[in-house]
């Protein structure tokens, strides 16, 4: 007994020790969902009006968005691609690397597999994290990703929001916003139009993402199946044994 | 039904002139007497050797399509992932078969540690079982650059650097086993060499003799009583029961029941929340930027912890080397097992209160230090691996003393079994 509580005692003392951790920003939850094809229809739309200029999709073809969003690859050609775009291609930029990194300081990432190195919540969280900051070259930071080189692209549906530091007394660390300039979108609308294109980035992250969770649910059915059948089997070859 | 019956018979015969089927087939599966006790702890041999089926099949599927150059490697990754059709089936399989096989091996030799398998006649089934988890380090290790992702990179630059800590030949030996001065096109090249051909072979030949040494000296059970004690008038153990079709059935059902797990976990859950497929390992390799936290793969955790808790040069020898040797010794040291423990029985079920404790703090302290060496170190963290380190070694240095002094409950003369 005595050495079960020292055990116990131990692994306490441990995990307490473990739990001082430095304190960052909590993220928004973007609370997303892959079965709404709509919503990935207009993430993709959101993406190509406003990210598809800056950031690429290397590993991601045309027309695989268009059969795994179910649109018409003729609506994909006339709205997501540039003239003399082939159909089978990946999502390049036409902005030259040079250019990017005279305007932008580094060259916008490529976004194929950003939500599987972010996750969707910092995505949503940063594409709802831009403030006012004067000194900043672009006029706007950002409370997930500081001093970043993205200027807000975005900034004519959300508007432009100033931070306003939270004060340490009331011991909240909850970052509180208010809105300096309108934009053509109410606050939820944003948080919507935002949630679509993270929608769509999880889904270009790996596309298979739509097809697994159905697969893995007859999977796992078939051997469930067939584990009553080796269980039976093995019953009846057991019984003889005492 | 006769006819093919007949000639099936007829091939068997014709095979069996020029060959040893038959008895290879008896003495191996069907007449090979298995203790009749075995529990659910005896089914992570099997499940090894199914993922090792796994990794090989998959893999052969992998290198039709992955492109084992600097340049190529990250995209073609990708390439498979979308592509090539039911590509990321076959790497989600491989990824985390490759977690997977190192669950069940870890149980697989905490099974050995709980009924003392290791133990005389087995010193050699247990020494051949510690190549074979060396080699699948390794071979975990090499396969884990194939990615060419930044954690590819850096950790493998980690892993490497450690041979640099080797007194005078250190960095010689590093460039040598890089074929460069960085961690390179050279080094993927080469690293893709071993773990598709070299240590696959390793594997399979390590496997070969640990069954044919487990075969030689028959397997352990639960009570840790040696079966062939108690003969039949034919001599058969009286505990036994001849693997097929008994065992054959039963494993059966217990594969099935673990692909349904591994089936989860690659349709729900491949990445394991970053356990099993970093993060940070979708960035394609960046040799000018180093992460700020580099960790490796969850199962190597427990040793890196163990390496970065030597904090002080002590002795004249740098800390880095202390903490090579403390972690090439924790490896090391199971190897030692056999003979550490001086327990007159073999069971868990039969040792005292000291030799559970033991048993238990020593699980504790491995899945603390696993679990602090995926964190970045904090000097709190730091102090807790120290601890746990010490705790880790002083589990297998003071196991002669307690392991004698431990009072032992009377062992009976046949296994104890309940209703199947």
């Amino acid at each position: 007994m005595p050495t079960r509580i020292f055990t116990l005692t131990l692994v306490f003392v441990s995990l307490s020790c473990l739990g001082a951790a430095g304190t960052s920003v909590q993220l928004l939850d973007a609370n997303i969902d892959l079965s709404k094809k709509t919503s990935l229809q207009r993430g993709a739309a959101n993406f190509f009006n406003y990210c598809s200029g800056c950031h690429s999709l290397q590993y991601m073809r045309y027309n695989r968005i268009a059969e795994d969003l179910g649109l018409d690859e003729s609506l994909v050609k006339s709205n997501f691609m540039f003239v003399g775009d082939k159909i089978g291609n990946t999502v390049k930029v036409s902005m030259k690397s040079e250019d990017a990194e005279s305007w932008f300081g580094v060259q916008p990432p490529d976004l194929s597999v950003i939500s599987r190195v972010r996750g969707a919540d910092w995505l949503f969280s940063f594409l709802n994290g831009f403030y006012t900051e004067s000194e900043r070259p672009t006029g706007v930071n950002n409370l997930y990703f500081s001093q970043t080189s993205m200027p807000h692209v975005l900034w004519e549906l959300e508007g432009y929001k100033r931070l306003i530091t939270p004060s340490e007394e009331n011991g909240d660390d909850s970052a509180i916003f208010e809105t300096v300039i309108q934009g053509k979108l109410s606050e939820d609308e944003y948080q919507e139009f935002t949630r679509d294109i993270v929608s769509f980035l999880v889904y270009v992250g790996e596309p298979a993402r739509l097809v697994r969770y159905k697969l893995g649910f007859w999977v796992i059915a078939f051997l469930f199946i067939l584990f009553i059948f080796a269980y039976l089997n093995k019953r009846a070859i057991w019984e003889d044994i005492k | 039904m006769n006819a093919i019956a007949k000639n099936a018979k007829n091939l068997v015969g014709w095979i069996d002139q020029r060959f040893p089927l038959m008895s290879i087939w008896n003495e191996h599966i069907a007449q090979y007497y298995a203790p009749k006790n075995f529990n659910i702890w005896y089914y992570f041999g099997i499940f090894s050797m199914v993922m090792f089926v796994n990794q090989i099949l998959t893999g052969i599927w992998l290198t039709m399509n992955y492109k084992p150059s600097a340049i190529d490697a990250f995209s073609s990754v990708e390439y498979i992932m979308r592509d090539v059709d039911w590509g990321w089936l076959i790497r989600y399989m491989h990824s985390t078969g490759a977690s997977f096989f190192f669950i069940v091996i870890y149980l697989h030799m905490f099974r050995a540690l709980m009924y003392g398998s290791y133990k005389k006649p087995r010193e050699l089934i247990w020494i051949l079982g510690m190549f074979l988890y060396l080699t699948l380090m390794a071979e975990a290790f090499f396969g884990y650059i194939l990615p060419w992702g930044q954690m590819s990179y850096w950790g493998a630059q980690v892993i490497i650097s450690l041979f640099g800590a080797i007194p005078f030949v250190g960095e010689s030996l590093q460039t040598l086993i890089m074929g460069d001065y960085v961690v390179s096109d050279a080094t993927l090249n080469r690293f893709f060499s071993l773990h598709v051909i070299a240590l696959p072979f390793a594997i399979a030949g390590l496997v070969l003799l640990h069954i044919l040494a487990l075969h030689e000296v028959g397997s352990n059970n639960p009570d840790g009583i040696e079966i062939k004690n108690h003969k039949d008038a034919d001599g058969k153990p009286l505990d036994g029961i001849p693997f097929h079709p008994y065992y054959t059935s039963k494993d059966f059902v217990g594969i099935v029941v673990f692909l349904m797990i591994f089936a989860a976990v690659i349709f729900f859950a491949p990445e394991m929340g970053g356990y099993f497929l970093e993060h940070n390992n979708f960035i394609p390799a960046n040799p000018m930027q180093t992460p700020e936290h580099i960790a490796p793969v969850w199962y190597f955790t427990p040793f890196y912890s163990i390496l970065r808790a030597n904090t002080v040069n002590f002795f004249w020898i740098p800390a880095k080397l202390w903490g090579v040797i403390f972690m090439g010794f924790a490896v090391m040291i199971f190897f030692l097992l056999p003979w550490l423990d001086r327990s007159p029985v073999r069971s868990m079920r039969y040792k005292g209160w000291i030799s559970r404790t033991a048993l238990g703090i020593f699980v504790i302290s491995f899945l603390i230090l696993g679990y602090l060496g995926a964190l970045p170190p904090t000097p709190a963290r730091t102090i807790v691996a120290q601890i746990f380190t010490v705790i880790y070694f002083l589990f297998f240095l003071l196991m002669p003393v307690y392991t004698s002094i431990d009072k032992t409950k009377k062992v009976p003369d046949r296994v104890t079994t309940n209703a199947h």
